[in-house]
């Protein structure tokens, strides 16, 4: 039985005051286990967003709670929870939020001198990183100029250089052509998850959706429906 | 550690067109700054140039005097009353005044003249060439060589000039520490031979020049000269007094400040607002760097260096730039007053760091004020 990576347990979220008051997330719970990849789908201000932050480490929750391997993440101190998600979590964000000033494997590099690695040690894991997603040859480049699949590359080093347990893939083909976004969900599948890993990715592409062993829908800030891999249209 | 300020530095450098927007504006800043008040201190060393030269221990005087050349003649008893204070081991008069001499080829030129005393010629000049007996010697004067020599018509010894009507000869070139401020050569001649030579009022002691005993002695003789109605002030007092009334009774202080804190104002505006432009272009990164596991004082420590590392180059540089400008002024003018010292590198310094901290100050509030999750919503 697959052991479960992310438990998230009614998770309410809600934003604004007064009248403009909204109700983002509505007592979401999901559990995703190691080993697989699983989507939030649903239409923009569906809350999947939020929820992926909740679960992430970086939006406290107004109640529920989040486990990750058996930690319970949101009783963490300000501090803990910014170790737990620079060793347990990698993040690829949509728009990459790569430094344009540092050249590309200096930015695959940040994870790793954020703790505190030595310079030339964590350059050279960022090469080695850069070569599983075949970015070797660009390593001396800024960021800027990369296509935009490269850069989505890049990205993923970087949230994968510290070998983190959980990957969190905030609409990672929404900027990249169909064919683009199919190959780098397939190295996704192929060349990053494995049986230690749980791969969380927030999506409204139904092109990607084969990729997924789960998929949870949201809408108005709640669950709709989870589909497993057999079910999923 | 290393590593987060090796990011933050490359942050920084390799945005060329912003680091060197915010080098131009604190080098800017501090080049102003440093500019004026080093004038400032050269003009104020310049007026205190005769108490320098002269280097007398105490200085007696009218009380209503404000610099060395407004000085008010005092009658000749002061000197022998101030002669007769316990504690005093000499007392000694000295003329300063001014002149117009007639050159040999007809024309007039404004001059200072000092008049040293004439048993001890307490107060004179280092001798460049000539002997300083030959002050002694009939119409005998030094001149003093200086960027304004040439006002003489360069003179050697032996040239000759006119005094009312009183024959005068260049006996002597000598150098001083410190320039004049007005811009007229300086003659040296003996205290007799300045009151013979120049009109007077009925009094003709400028200054009665005193050695004391001793350190302690200083004090005893300042309230006695102050019974007799006079003040004793030692050099640095008497130099302290010079300063205060140019900083603060001519404007002239006034005006330096206020041109010091427009180049503050400038650097402050420059580098804060291009520091602020570069934070706001890379606040969704400091975001991201939140969201990945970048504690606060990390970012914090980021900005923090890389506003230090652009204050302190940007001071370096400004420092540097003065320091040429002044040079290169001294070069074609060598009597140019502007003497840069550790107390206008000090305030340079202290605005600098005013600067540092308040870039910083919006740098970190705005990096701190973003949220992860600001990041993750576009």
């Amino acid at each position: 039985m697959a052991k479960t990576a992310i438990s998230a347990h009614q998770l309410v979220k809600w934003f604004g005051e007064g009248e403009a008051r909204t109700n983002a997330v509505k007592a979401a719970s999901f559990e995703a286990n190691f080993g697989e990849i699983f989507y939030l789908v649903g239409p923009s201000g569906s809350g999947k967003t939020t929820l992926l932050s909740m679960v992430s480490g970086i939006l406290k929750p107004e109640s529920g709670g989040v486990t990750i391997d058996k930690t319970d993440i949101w009783t963490l101190s300000n501090d803990e929870l910014a170790d737990f998600r620079l060793n347990r979590i990698g993040f690829v964000f949509q728009d990459y939020h790569l430094f344009p000033r540092l050249t590309t494997v200096e930015n695959v590099a940040i994870p790793l001198i954020l703790r505190h690695c030595d310079w030339d040690e964590a350059i050279q894991l960022a090469l080695k990183y850069l070569e599983i997603v075949g970015l070797k040859d660009r390593a001396q480049l800024p960021p800027f100029k990369l296509s935009g699949g490269e850069q989505q590359r890049v990205a993923i080093a970087r949230a994968i250089v510290s070998q983190p347990d959980i990957l969190i893939f905030d609409e990672p083909t929404a900027s990249l052509d169909g064919d683009t976004g199919k190959k780098i969900m397939s190295f996704i599948k192929d060349e990053i998850l494995n049986d230690h890993r749980c791969v969380l990715v927030v999506t409204h592409d139904s092109r990607i959706f084969e990729y997924a062993d789960k998929i949870m829908k949201m809408e108005d800030g709640a669950v709709t429906a989870i589909e497993h891999k057999n079910e999923i249209k | 550690m290393k590593g987060i300020l090796k990011i933050a530095f490359k942050l920084l450098v390799n945005d060329k067109g912003k680091f060197a927007a915010l080098l131009m504006g604190i080098t800017f800043a501090v080049f102003l700054m440093v500019m004026m008040t080093s004038i400032f201190s050269g003009v104020l060393r310049s007026a205190s140039s005769v108490v320098i030269n002269i280097g007398a221990k105490i200085w007696v005087m009218d009380p209503a005097v404000t610099t060395v050349a407004n000085s008010i003649p005092m009658p000749e008893f002061v000197q022998d009353a101030v002669r007769s204070i316990d504690g005093v081991k000499f007392a000694v008069p000295l003329y300063s005044g001014s002149a117009t001499l007639r050159l040999t080829n007809g024309t007039y030129q404004s001059v200072s003249i000092l008049g040293l005393d004439d048993t001890s010629l307490l107060g004179r000049p280092e001798l460049l060439e000539g002997n300083i007996n030959d002050i002694f010697a009939e119409n005998g004067f030094l001149v003093i060589k200086d960027s304004e020599i040439n006002k003489l018509n360069n003179p050697q010894i032996g040239t000759t000039f006119e005094l009312n009507e009183h024959r005068g000869v260049i006996v002597g070139i000598a150098k001083v520490a410190a320039n004049g401020l007005f811009g007229m050569p300086t003659l040296y001649t003996t205290y007799n031979r300045a009151i013979q030579y120049i009109p007077t009022a009925r009094f003709t002691t400028s200054y009665v020049l005193v050695e004391p005993k001793n350190p302690e002695a200083v004090q005893h003789i300042k309230d006695e000269v102050k019974k007799l109605g006079y003040v004793a002030v030692t050099n640095e007092e008497f130099r302290d007094n010079i300063s205060t009334y140019y900083k603060y009774k001519t404007g002239l202080g006034t005006n330096i400040l206020i041109m010091t804190l427009i180049s503050f104002i400038v650097g402050l505006s420059i580098s804060g607002q291009t520091f602020y432009t570069f934070i706001l272009e890379n606040l969704d990164k400091f975001g991201a760097l939140k969201a990945i596991g970048a504690k606060s004082r990390e970012l914090i420590i980021m900005i923090v260096f890389q506003a230090g590392f652009t204050a302190l180059t940007g001071y370096g540089l400004g420092v540097g730039l003065c320091t040429l400008m002044i040079g290169l002024a001294k070069m074609r003018l060598p009597n140019y007053a502007s003497v840069v010292t550790f107390g206008n590198l000090g305030i340079a310094f202290i605005m600098v760091l005013i600067i540092a901290v308040f870039s910083s100050l919006i740098g970190v509030r705005k990096v701190l004020k973003i949220e992860p999750f600001d990041v993750f919503r576009g």
